[in-house]
């Protein structure tokens, strides 16, 4: 599948109204389509302000002072509306809560669906076929307070998943999983990527978890790009890396071993890696 | 200290979240609960501080039954930080979030100051104090709710997914507090999805599934348990992966320093 640029930032900056700082300054970004890109950094550095400026909760929802452009698949965010972005991004918020408020898991799944305007027949086939992905077929008729919160956040997943977006946008979509389901969930996502072609970015502190699936890792700090390439070139050996970066063990054994003489082929970025790297 | 006898817990809607509990957490220990989505481990947690009383059965804090005691006396003992920060934060400045535990509980002045400045530095939360904790990020959120729980210093501590929204510096501050607690003698009970923390924690853990406590060990053996691991939801630590990998079974190195040297020593 062709790879091209589907997201871009334009010198963009932003700051809330609430506070006086600028949480976002100075950003250029290209995201490419077909891929998935993750974007990682400090708490509090600015990833779900990012996430909000694509998704056009910035400016919609959020107020402040914002200059630049973001520009996704073409539409200008600034000027676009909310329901024309949302046809083609889908977005699972970090807190699941602030997604899931229909009277049964069911009927939310249902809800994003009804809105497309698909017909009953298809909104039915496509209910049943997530809830069993997801591994939630037996709540379909809990309420969401009934819920514990890694159940919901997998009905939050649920929702925007069924409506097949072209992009989907996640903000700490594995927080609440178990670590089976969340791994589950990555192999999901890579599939979705790689032979329907859809465009992930992915918000991940755990990059343990994601590494192995991203082409692309960008790192944010205080509000600015730090690194925007492949995750090999961002943990090459010679590079540094800010403390605040959830480096998985693999990666770090590798570094600590490649700076000591250790000759690799390659920078390690998982398990599978370094098992071969060793055994070689 | 802690105990759950036969306890059972049916949510209202019906749903048996807590099936034969029979539980024994000892004082002064580092426990943590891991186990599938849904497993009850939240539901098991509130009991501790008697925001959910069993169906049948008994919970005991010091040979007290739960049922005796109001959530409001639990609560000076037993600090609870929950999963969700939403769920915990209500005042209108981080300031006053932190400073409403220590009030309530009637601590003394000086007591209260000092508690309180300790929290907001070990939290890096000096420059939110007067903003509105509901405006915060989501990993900034859950240190005001860590910070107002450590600040008036409990017996027995749950932190319930204190990892969640952290980066690796705020993991490594929260690790050396949990073990800094554990010197103070303190229990803590830890509910984590997050197996690299755990590996660097080393607790007692206890794995549940469906409602029931399927085995409890210390994080080696549960870890190295295929079956276990496969039945409860969860997956090993990359160190342990890795030296799997290598047909390195036996004597998995525990630290990062042994790993480097083990791997040194294969290559050559
Ligand atoms: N208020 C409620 N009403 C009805 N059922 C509930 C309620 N809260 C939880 N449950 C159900 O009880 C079971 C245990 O939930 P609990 O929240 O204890 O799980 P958990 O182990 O903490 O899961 P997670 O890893 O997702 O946080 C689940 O099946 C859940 O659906
Ligand atoms: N709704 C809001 N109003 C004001 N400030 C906010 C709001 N949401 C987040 N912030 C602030 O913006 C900064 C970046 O937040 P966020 O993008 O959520 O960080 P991250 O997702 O990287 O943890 C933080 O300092 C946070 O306090
Ligand atoms: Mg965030
Ligand atoms: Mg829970």
């Amino acid at each position: 599948m062709s790879v091209k640029e589907l997201i871009r930032f334009n010198n963009f900056s932003f700051r809330y109204n609430s506070r006086d700082d600028k949480i976002l300054e100075d950003i250029n970004l290209s995201i490419k389509s077909n891929e998935i890109t993750v974007l990682a950094g400090p708490t509090g550095c600015g990833k779900s302000t990012l996430l909000r400026a694509i998704v056009g909760l910035i400016p919609n929802m959020y107020e402040g002072e914002y200059t630049g452009d973001v520009i996704v698949d073409g539409i200008k965010i600034r000027d676009a509306e909310i329901k024309e972005i949302a046809k083609r991004v889908g977005f699972v918020f970090q807190n699941p809560e602030n997604q899931i408020f229909m009277f049964s898991v069911e009927r939310d799944i249902a809800f994003g669906l009804e809105n497309l305007g698909l017909e009953q027949e298809i909104i039915k086939k496509r209910i049943s076929k997530i809830m069993k992905t997801l591994n939630i077929t037996h709540l379909a008729k809990k309420a969401p307070h009934e819920l514990s919160d890694g159940q919901k956040q997998r009905t939050a997943l649920a929702g925007v998943l069924a409506m097949e977006p072209k992009i989907l946008i996640l903000d700490e979509p594995t927080s609440l999983l178990d670590p089976k389901t969340a791994m589950e969930f990555m192999e999901l996502i890579n599939k979705l990527c790689k032979e329907e072609g859809m465009s992930i970015i992915i918000v991940e502190h755990r990059l343990d978890l994601v590494l192995k699936y991203a082409d692309k890792l960008i790192v944010l700090s205080e509000g600015k790009v730090i690194s925007d390439d492949t995750p090999e070139n961002v943990f090459d050996y010679k590079k540094d890396i800010i403390p605040e970066l959830s480096v998985p063990f693999s990666t770090k054994l590798y570094r600590e071993l490649a700076k000591n003489q250790m000759k690799f082929t390659k920078p390690v970025t998982g398990v599978e890696d370094m098992i071969r790297e060793v055994m070689k | 200290m802690i105990k759950f006898d036969n306890v059972r817990y049916n949510h209202p809607d019906g749903t048996n979240a807590l099936d034969n509990i029979s539980l024994d957490i000892p004082e002064e220990s580092i426990t943590a609960i891991v186990g599938n989505n849904g497993a009850g481990k939240t539901t098991l947690v509130k009991h501790i501080n008697g925001l959910l009383k069993p169906s049948t059965g008994t919970v005991s804090i010091k040979n007290e039954d739960t049922r005796n005691s109001s959530v409001a006396e639990l609560s000076r003992n037993v600090g609870m930080v929950f999963q969700n920060a939403n769920h915990q934060l209500f005042a209108d400045t981080v300031k006053n979030e932190i400073l409403f535990g220590l009030n309530n509980f009637g601590f003394n002045e000086e007591f209260i100051r000092e508690r309180y400045e300790f929290v907001i530095e070990l939290f890096k939360l000096r420059k939110y104090e007067d903003i509105s904790p509901l405006k915060l990020s989501g990993g900034e959120k859950k240190r005001v709710c860590l910070a107002s729980v450590l600040a008036w210093n409990p017996e027995i501590l749950i932190l319930d997914e204190p990892t969640v929204g952290q980066d690796e510096l705020q993991k490594t501050v929260l690790l050396k507090f949990i073990n800094q607690l554990h010197s103070n003698k303190k229990t803590v009970i830890v509910i984590s999805h997050d197996i690299e923390f755990l590996w660097r924690l080393q607790p007692n853990i206890v794995t549940m599934s469906d409602g029931k406590i399927i085995e409890i060990g210390n994080s080696e053996s549960i870890f190295k348990n295929q079956e276990l691991m496969e039945q409860v939801g969860i997956i090993p630590p990359q160190i342990i992966k890795i030296f799997e990998g290598l047909k390195i079974k036996d004597e998995i190195p525990l630290s990062f320093e042994e790993s480097c040297k083990v791997i040194k020593n294969l290559r050559n």
